[in-house]
């Protein structure tokens, strides 16, 4: 695994590439032992990276990185979010909070598309 | 037994311990919870049933299939909440030492809450212990009583001894095991305490109706038993008797106050731990809640009683800590109206229902023909409603409550209130605040400013207002007072697929099939916005699949696909997937079932028989997919799309071919059926059965299309389906040859791919269908819309470029990396964990879930 340092607190962690990722889908990877949802939003022609965690803590199964990702509309605006395959409830992309339930929240992980690849970055 | 705190938190914390946990406990833990953390409080509950609190008010939903789960409270759940529990029964209290004493544990308490509940009371009769004999009071009693009904031939009789508001929960609960069942009252009518004489009689002629014995004015005098110590009747003090092979006694509650009693604490002369306004019993660290409480001479045996003591006593306790400033919370009695459903009878009895004011007057109407009752109590001047009955009918309970609460003087003559209204004639004006939520206390204003504030759904009001969250009987109203609101604030309510498309699916099937879009990207930029979501992104997908048959998983069409589509498998409750090969008609060779079996073995997969006739393979991993179907295959299957919603099976029975009665060949035609409409998408799942006579052994007629055989040929019948509400499907056409079946049904389910909602079965499609069955037949028969040609050639299309899903899948290589489970490891899913059962795998049972209480959004089906 390669490891490039930008920042003093951020390990950026290579997890595949761009292309591994279809437009509007999610991918598991594998960081630090840690299930990580990957997801490529692409809206208006341009690509965004989310990562949350991969389990679903309404049915405690690890599954969100097969969800399907979409939009919704908040008080500030267009916002993004992915819906557990299991029973569909839903979190958003950037804060991981449960659309459900506020108190709720997924880890989230820093996320970025540089030179073709997908990073994932660890707080160091 | 007992668990040390987990929390690292001082010694000197107080410690409060509540002494049960039944739901007025679940309350008050969760109220005192909401006030005051683990960080400055210590909670422990005594639990001396083995779950911990559960929805008693919904006990007989336990026999329901599917079961749903009561729990309110878990292990897991008060881990969270730092909330710590002990399970096992309180013996004694030390009030000098204040130490509870729970099997050989003794427990240290600061503040000690009292809310063991009640028992059912069960009358001194000889006989009353005999096997067979049983109460209604837990969800052990409820197992007993399951598993005592199992064994009873299918034509047995269970009694329930007491015709009250339990009792007849218990009878529909005897109902619903299949027993013929009967209800024995002492007093001259059921529920004595609710009703009057009148309304009692509407209430039994509704359940005679039902085919429940009702039998009042009966004092039982004892249990008979036969020689091996089984209940065989009841004899009655009259000398008459009654063949029982199953009793249950619902005679009453009585409060559990033996513990309170042995420590010395005050208790009522007919039971009951009294307690004042603050909930405090006679020792000012000990408090009591619920049904075991004696507050003011009165024993309260509802729930919403017990909800308002726990919120009294909470509020009250935090400040004896000094963890709260002084509360003026007090329990002044509650109101003892209610409105329920007992075995689909709605009652409802509110204010002075028995008329007990001096000088009071009444206005009643008792309809015998719709067997309802109505009845208003008056003040003595007429003016004023004092309170009132409704049996069969209780739509105008809120806004009579209201009356009877507010003491408003009446504008229109009483009996109006309670006539029917004329047809046509506009509804009686709801009370301005009315109240919608008893349990909770909402009322309709708090209810419209949640909707103005932003609430647009049932569960966000819910979630704001607390409406709805207690037994959960007004939830109707809170949806029909939430689409009036949306419509007075002008928003439209509407059959939008979601927020980004403003059309309903069959018109977005219109416009993609017209302007010929071949792609989300084309559908969104054309008719929606923002970035679809979980809904529209697999309708268009499914729309796309209806039109073109386009390989489903290419990678423009990958990422619209609900993860079952996404996988060409089914999603189980670990992540794991389910495999079902088609087995057309159910015919299979001993080498494909020999083939079926190895894959299974090879790959560990857990074996069931469905429904639909074909072998389920359970507990694949998504990386053994593709291995799983390379062996399938080989062995000569396809995919059984038992994961789209498309054609699933077409079930049959042998036919003509062996069954002496059969009249034509069933099973050559359902395997022709399920081949030609395999891959089908649709709006939501299809099934199918064919029968080979009239006694139609393939269920045809619970199916979406279903053909039974007659000696002039086949009946065709549309519309039916199992599920949530069973329907039979309907006769279409009668002596049909399979040729004329077969253009009748391409027409059938392509006018439907093609007009239905989304998840629309075709059974609420044709209900909705405007002119119904005989507007379908003039579209597919008749030709009046001039689209037969149309829709035959979209059958020819679908027919002519249909292949395995499964195929195509292993031929796409580059697509197979998506099945990996992790895009940077190969690595599984270390959290999946199986146990074993009866020789197989299951998934190892979850730890409780973390959250219980929260709905799940509507799901579209099972897997066959």
């Amino acid at each position: 695994m390669t490891l490039t340092l930008s920042s003093p607190s951020t390990a950026w962690v290579r997890v595949c590439k761009l292309d591994d990722i279809l437009p509007g889908a999610g991918v598991c990877a594998l960081v630090d032992g840690a299930q990580v949802a990957v997801f490529r939003v692409t809206y208006r022609g341009a690509d965004r990276i989310f990562a949350v965690g991969n389990h679903d803590p309404y049915t405690s199964a690890n599954v969100l990185s097969r969800g399907l990702t979409g939009s919704y509309t908040a008080v500030d605006g267009l916002r993004f979010k992915v819906a557990s395959p299991l029973l569909k409830h839903a979190f958003d992309l950037e804060t991981g909070v449960s659309l459900d339930d506020p108190a709720l929240r997924l880890p989230v992980y820093a996320a970025r598309a540089k030179g073709g690849d997908v990073w994932i970055g660890l707080a160091v | 037994m007992f668990q040390p705190n987990r929390f690292a938190v001082s010694p000197v914390l107080p410690q409060v311990v509540v002494v049960g946990s039944g739901m007025v406990s679940h309350r008050f833990v969760e109220q005192l919870r909401a006030q005051a953390d683990a960080a400055c409080l210590r909670v422990t509950v005594v639990s001396e049933e083995s779950r911990l609190a559960y929805d008693r008010v919904h006990l007989s939903s336990h026999f329901d299939q599917p079961r749903p789960d009561l729990a309110l409270a878990t292990p897991a759940g008060y881990a969270e909440l730092g909330v710590d529990v002990v399970f096992g029964r309180a013996t004694s209290i030390n009030r000098t030492a204040r130490t509870l004493q729970v099997g050989d544990t003794e427990l240290s308490y600061d503040v000690l809450v009292l809310a063991t509940g009640s028992f059912p009371f069960v009358p001194p009769l000889p006989g009353k212990d005999a096997a067979g004999c049983f109460v209604y009071r837990t969800l052990d009693d409820l197992d007993a009583i399951r598993a005592a009904a199992e064994a009873l031939p299918t034509s047995a009789t269970g009694v329930v001894v007491g015709g009250g508001l339990l009792g007849l929960e218990a009878a529909g609960a005897l109902g619903k095991l299949g027993l013929k069942t009967h209800v024995v009252e002492f007093a001259p009518q059921l529920m004595p305490a609710q009703l009057d004489a009148e309304g009692g009689g509407a209430l039994r002629r509704k359940i005679e109706g039902m085919g429940i014995g009702v039998h009042t004015g009966k004092a039982t005098s004892e249990v008979q038993v036969d020689g091996a110590g089984r209940v065989t009747g009841l004899a009655f003090a009259d000398g008459s008797s009654l063949p029982a092979d199953l009793v249950v006694f619902s005679a009453g509650i009585r409060p559990r106050d033996e513990l309170a009693r042995s420590s010395g604490l005050s208790v009522g002369e007919r039971g009951g731990i009294a307690i004042d306004d603050r909930c405090v019993t006679s020792d000012p660290a000990v408090y009591a809640v619920g049904e075991c409480a004696l507050h003011d001479g009165r024993v309260y045996g509802l729930v919403a009683p017990g909800y308002s003591m726990a919120k009294v006593a909470a509020a009250s306790l935090l400040t004896d800590l000094g963890l709260n400033p002084a509360s003026e919370a007090r329990f002044t009695g509650a109101d003892l109206s209610t409105k329920l459903k007992l075995l689909g009878v709605e009652v409802g009895s509110f204010g002075d229902a028995r008329g007990a004011t001096p000088g009071a007057r009444t206005v009643s109407l008792s309809d015998n023909v719709r067997n309802t009752y109505s009845k208003l109590v008056l003040s003595e001047d007429g003016l004023r409603v004092l309170g009132g009955l409704l049996v069969g009918d209780t739509a105008r309970y809120g806004d009579l409550l209201d009356l009877s609460l507010s003491g408003t003087p009446l504008t229109v003559p009483p009996e109006t209130l309670i006539v029917p209204p004329l047809p046509g004639a506009t509804e009686m004006p709801a009370t301005a605040n009315a109240l919608i939520c008893s349990c909770e206390n909402v009322r309709s204003e708090a209810v419209c400013s949640a909707v103005a504030g932003g609430a647009r759904d049932v569960a966000s009001l819910k979630k704001c207002t607390g409406a709805g969250t207690g037994c959960g009987g007004c939830v109707p109203q809170l949806h029909g007072l939430l689409q009036t609101e949306l419509r007075r604030l002008g928003e439209t309510v509407s059959n939008h697929l979601c927020e980004h498309y403003p059309h309903s699916r069959q018109e977005l099937f219109g416009l993609i099939r017209v302007k010929g879009w071949q792609s989300w990207d084309e559908v969104l930029e054309a008719h929606g916005s923002g970035s679809g979501c979980e809904v529209c992104k697999p309708a268009v997908a499914s729309i796309l699949a209806s039109l073109h048959n386009d390989y489903v998983l290419k990678p423009q069409h990958a990422p619209l696909q609900d993860t079952n589509d996404a996988f060409l498998a089914n999603i189980q409750k670990n992540g794991t997937y389910s495999v079902m090969p088609r087995i057309p008609g159910g015919e299979v060779t001993p080498e494909g079932l020999i083939a079926i079996g190895e894959v299974a073995r090879k790959f560990g997969l857990y074996c069931k028989i469905t429904g639909g006739q074909r072998i389920d393979l359970l507990g694949a991993q998504r990386d053994d997919l593709p291995a799983i179907w390379t062996d399938l295959i080989a062995a000569g299957f396809e995919s059984g799309h038992a994961y789209g919603k498309s054609l699933r099976t077409v079930k049959s029975c042998v036919g003509q071919t062996w069954c002496r009665y059969g009249v034509q060949d069933s099973t050559s035609l359902a395997i022709r059926l399920e081949l030609r409409y395999r891959g089908l998408r649709s709006p939501h799942k299809l099934k199918s059965g064919v029968s080979g006579c009239t006694r139609e052994c393939a269920e045809a007629r619970s199916k979406d299309f279903g053909l039974i055989a007659t000696e002039k040929g086949w009946n065709l019948y549309v519309g039916g389906n199992g599920g949530v509400t069973p329907k039979h499907a309907l006769l279409l056409a009668e002596g049909l040859s399979e040729d004329a079946l077969i253009t009748l049904l391409d027409r059938f389910l392509m006018f439907y791919v093609r007009t239905a909602d989304r998840l629309q079965r075709t059974s609420t499609w044709l209900e909705n269908l405007e002119g119904g069955l005989e507007y379908l037949r003039a579209v597919i028969m008749d030709d009046t819309l001039g689209i037969c040609a149309d829709l035959d050639a979209a059958m020819q299309h679908h027919i002519g470029t249909y292949e395995d899903e499964w195929a195509a899948a292993l031929s796409d290589t580059a697509g197979l990396a998506r099945f990996r489970t992790f895009i940077n490891s190969d690595a599984r899913d270390n959290a999946i964990e199986w146990v074993d059962e009866r020789g197989q795998i299951r998934p190892a049972p979850l730890q409780p879930a973390l959250l219980h209480g929260l709905v799940p959004l509507p799901m579209a089906g099972g897997d066959d």
